[in-house]
C-alpha cells in the first residue's frame, strides 16, 4: 500500500496544507496540482513579461522550507507547478532548496510544432467553439499537450525527490507513483482507471474532505485546519480515501460523491491521456470514522488523442461597478444601465459583448429578486479595441451626480482594463507527443 | 406535492471551458428513482434559461444514486472571456435546489 496526498487543489490553495501533510502523518507522495484551465493563461502572461517567469512561484520557496523534511521522511513530491517554464521552476528550487535531486518532465510545450500540424492538416478545432485553429492562429500565445502519467513515472524511476512537470492530466500526478511502485502496465486499464479515480478525487485538494460541500457543511469540524486528501492504495488500484486524525472538515461517502462529479461530462467515459475510467462502476462504501473504500472500477483503452490546451489573446475586457439601495435598488439599477449603453452607443463604441448583471438580486443564480435592499449593478464589456473599452471606464462613476439617486460604492475607483487571454481545447494524436525526463542536478 | 430538489438531494457544480456541469445525488439512495423521474432535461433547461444558450444533457450514475447534468454554452464564454460574476459555474448547483419536483408524501416518509 502506499499513501499519496494532495496539498494544492490549485495555484493560490491554503499554503499551509502541504506542509500539514508532511508533518502530521505518514504520507509517501505529496502530489501539488497548480494548474486549473486558466492558469496557463496566467502564466503566459507571466512569461510575457519576463522570461525567467511564467511557473507557480509558490513552489520553489514551499519545497525550501519541507526539504529537511522530505529526506527524513522519505516523501516524493509530484507537482505542475513549472506551467509554462518548467526548467525556470526547476532552476528556482535547485536555489531554494540545494541537494535536492529534480526531474522535469517536458514535451508538454508544443508552441513551435502548431504551424507544422496545421500544414500537415490538422485542423485542431475548438472542443467547444467547433472553430479550426487557423481562426486564431495569429493570436496564439501558448500551447501545451496534457501528459499523461507514464512520462511522470519515468521521472519518478530516476530516484528524483521533486517532479516537476507542465500541463499534465490532473490525475497524472497521483497516478504515477502507482504506476512506479505497483509496476502497473501501460494497457493495465482497470487499474489505471481505478488509479485516476483516485486522482480525480484529491486533485481538489480538500473539495472531498468537506471544503465547497453542501453535506451537513454547518457542522463539519474545524475548517480552519481542514485536512487536505490522503489515498491509501493497494497494488490493485482499490484504494481508500482518508485524511490525518485530528485534522478537520469530513470525509464519508456523501462527501466523496460529490467531489466524483465534479467537472466531469460523460461519467461512463472519464477520458485522460492514460486510460478511460468508467464511473458508473465505482463502488464506495464508508468504512470507519473519516475512510471511505472506493473499489470495482472498470477501465477501457486511453483515447487515440492528446488534449491540447492552447492560451491566446482574445481583446480587452473591464467590469464596472456601482451600487443602488432601496427603496427601488433594482429600477434604479436598471436605469443606470441603460444611461450607459445610451451613453456608449452615441459614442460609437463597438465591443463583442456587452453584459449587466445585478450582484444581489440573484445574478449568479441567474433570477432576479424585486425588492432586495441594495443591488450592486456591474457592466462589463469585453472586445478587440482597447481604447474602446478604456473609454467605457470612464462612464460609470459620472452616474454618481448625474444618474438614479444614491449611488455609491465606487470607492475602487475607475476599473481596470484587463487583457483576456483565452483558453483553446482541442485534440492531437497522441504520437505527435514526445515527452521527456531531464534530471536537473 | 411540490417539494424543492433541496428536500431529497445535494449537488456540486463546476465548469469546462464554456460548459458547466451538475452533479445531483440523492442524500438516500432510494430516493434515486424520484431524480430519474422528476429532474429531467426539459425542466433543467427551463430553470436555466436565462444563462444557457446551448444544450443540456443527462448522464445517469444509480452506483451513487446520482444524476450529472452537463449544460453547453452555459457560462458566457468561461473562463477568462465570460463577463459574468459566476464565471465557472459555482453557483449553478445552488440554483439546481430551487428546481421543483412533484413527489409522493409517502415518497418522503422517513425523511432525516
Amino acid at each position: 500500500m502506499i499513501r499519496i496526498a494532495n496539498g494544492q487543489g490549485f495555484w493560490g490553495d491554503w499554503l499551509e496544507a502541504p506542509v500539514r501533510l508532511v508533518e502530521q502523518g505518514p504520507i509517501d507522495y505529496l502530489v501539488l496540482d497548480y494548474l486549473a484551465e486558466v492558469t496557463m493563461s496566467i502564466l503566459q502572461k507571466q512569461r510575457q513579461r519576463d522570461p525567467s517567469l511564467g511557473y507557480a512561484r509558490d513552489f520553489p520557496p514551499l519545497i525550501g522550507r519541507l526539504a529537511r523534511r522530505l529526506v527524513e521522511r522519505d516523501i516524493k513530491v509530484i507537482a505542475n507547478a513549472g506551467g509554462v517554464n518548467p526548467l525556470a521552476c526547476a532552476r528556482a528550487v535547485g536555489q531554494a532548496a540545494p541537494g535536492l535531486k529534480v526531474a522535469v518532465v517536458r514535451g508538454d510545450d508544443v508552441l513551435d510544432r502548431i504551424d507544422g500540424w496545421m500544414a500537415a492538416g490538422y485542423e485542431m478545432r475548438d472542443l467547444d467553439s467547433g472553430l479550426p485553429l487557423a481562426s486564431i492562429r495569429d493570436r496564439i500565445l501558448s500551447a501545451n499537450a496534457y501528459l499523461g502519467a507514464l512520462p511522470l513515472a519515468e521521472a519518478l524511476a530516476t530516484g528524483a525527490r521533486v517532479v516537476i512537470a507542465g500541463r499534465t492530466t490532473d490525475t497524472a500526478l497521483a497516478v504515477a507513483p502507482m504506476i512506479h511502485r505497483f509496476g502497473w502496465r501501460e494497457d493495465d486499464w482497470d487499474r489505471l482507471a481505478s488509479g485516476t479515480v483516485a486522482g480525480h478525487l484529491i486533485e481538489c485538494g480538500a473539495q472531498v474532505t468537506g471544503g465547497n460541500c453542501q453535506v451537513d457543511w454547518n457542522s463539519l469540524p474545524d475548517l480552519d485546519e481542514i485536512g487536505y486528501p490522503i489515498v491509501e492504495v493497494e497494488p490493485d488500484g482499490s484504494f481508500t480515501l482518508t485524511k490525518h486524525p485530528g485534522t478537520g472538515g469530513r470525509v464519508n461517502a456523501d462527501v466523496v460523491k460529490e467531489q466524483l462529479l465534479y467537472e466531469i461530462h460523460d461519467p461512463s467515459r472519464y477520458l485522460t491521456a492514460d486510460c478511460t475510467a468508467d464511473f458508473t462502476t465505482i463502488r464506495l462504501n464508508d468504512a470507519g470514522p473519516d475512510r471511505v473504500r472506493i473499489t470495482g472500477v472498470r477501465g477501457a483503452p486511453r483515447p487515440p488523442e492528446l488534449k491540447l490546451s492552447i492560451s491566446y489573446a482574445n481583446g480587452w475586457k473591464a467590469v464596472g461597478t456601482l451600487v443602488y439601495t432601496r427603496p427601488g435598488a433594482v429600477e434604479k439599477a436598471r436605469a443606470a444601465d441603460a444611461i450607459v449603453r445610451r451613453r456608449l452607443a452615441r459614442l460609437e463604441l463597438e465591443f463583442e459583448e456587452t453584459h449587466t448583471e445585478l450582484f444581489g438580486a440573484g445574478a449568479c443564480l441567474g433570477i432576479v429578486e424585486q425588492d432586495p435592499p441594495e443591488v450592486e449593478l456591474r457592466i462589463g464589456v469585453r472586445g478587440r479595441n482597447r481604447d474602446a473599452v478604456e473609454r467605457f471606464t470612464r462612464e460609470m462613476i459620472p452616474l454618481v451626480l448625474s444618474g438614479p439617486p444614491g449611488a455609491t460604492g465606487y470607492g475602487e475607483g475607475r476599473p481596470q482594463v484587463r487583457e483576456v487571454v483565452a483558453y483553446w481545447s482541442a485534440l492531437i494524436p497522441r504520437e505527435e507527443i514526445r515527452p521527456c525526463v531531464e534530471v536537473v542536478e | 406535492m411540490r417539494v424543492p430538489l433541496a428536500r431529497i438531494a445535494h449537488t456540486r457544480s463546476g465548469d469546462k471551458g464554456d460548459t458547466a456541469n451538475i452533479g445531483v445525488i440523492a442524500w438516500r439512495e432510494r430516493d434515486y428513482p424520484i431524480l430519474v423521474r422528476e429532474v429531467t432535461v426539459e425542466r433543467v433547461r427551463t430553470l436555466f434559461a436565462p444563462l444557457l444558450r446551448g444544450e443540456v444533457r443527462r448522464y445517469e450514475l444509480p452506483n451513487l444514486g446520482a444524476l450529472n447534468f452537463v449544460l453547453r454554452h452555459a457560462l458566457g464564454g468561461g473562463g477568462t472571456v465570460s463577463l459574468r460574476l459566476d464565471a465557472q459555474g459555482k453557483a449553478l448547483g445552488a440554483r439546481m435546489l430551487d428546481l421543483e419536483i412533484d413527489v409522493d408524501e409517502r415518497e418522503l416518509a422517513d425523511q432525516p
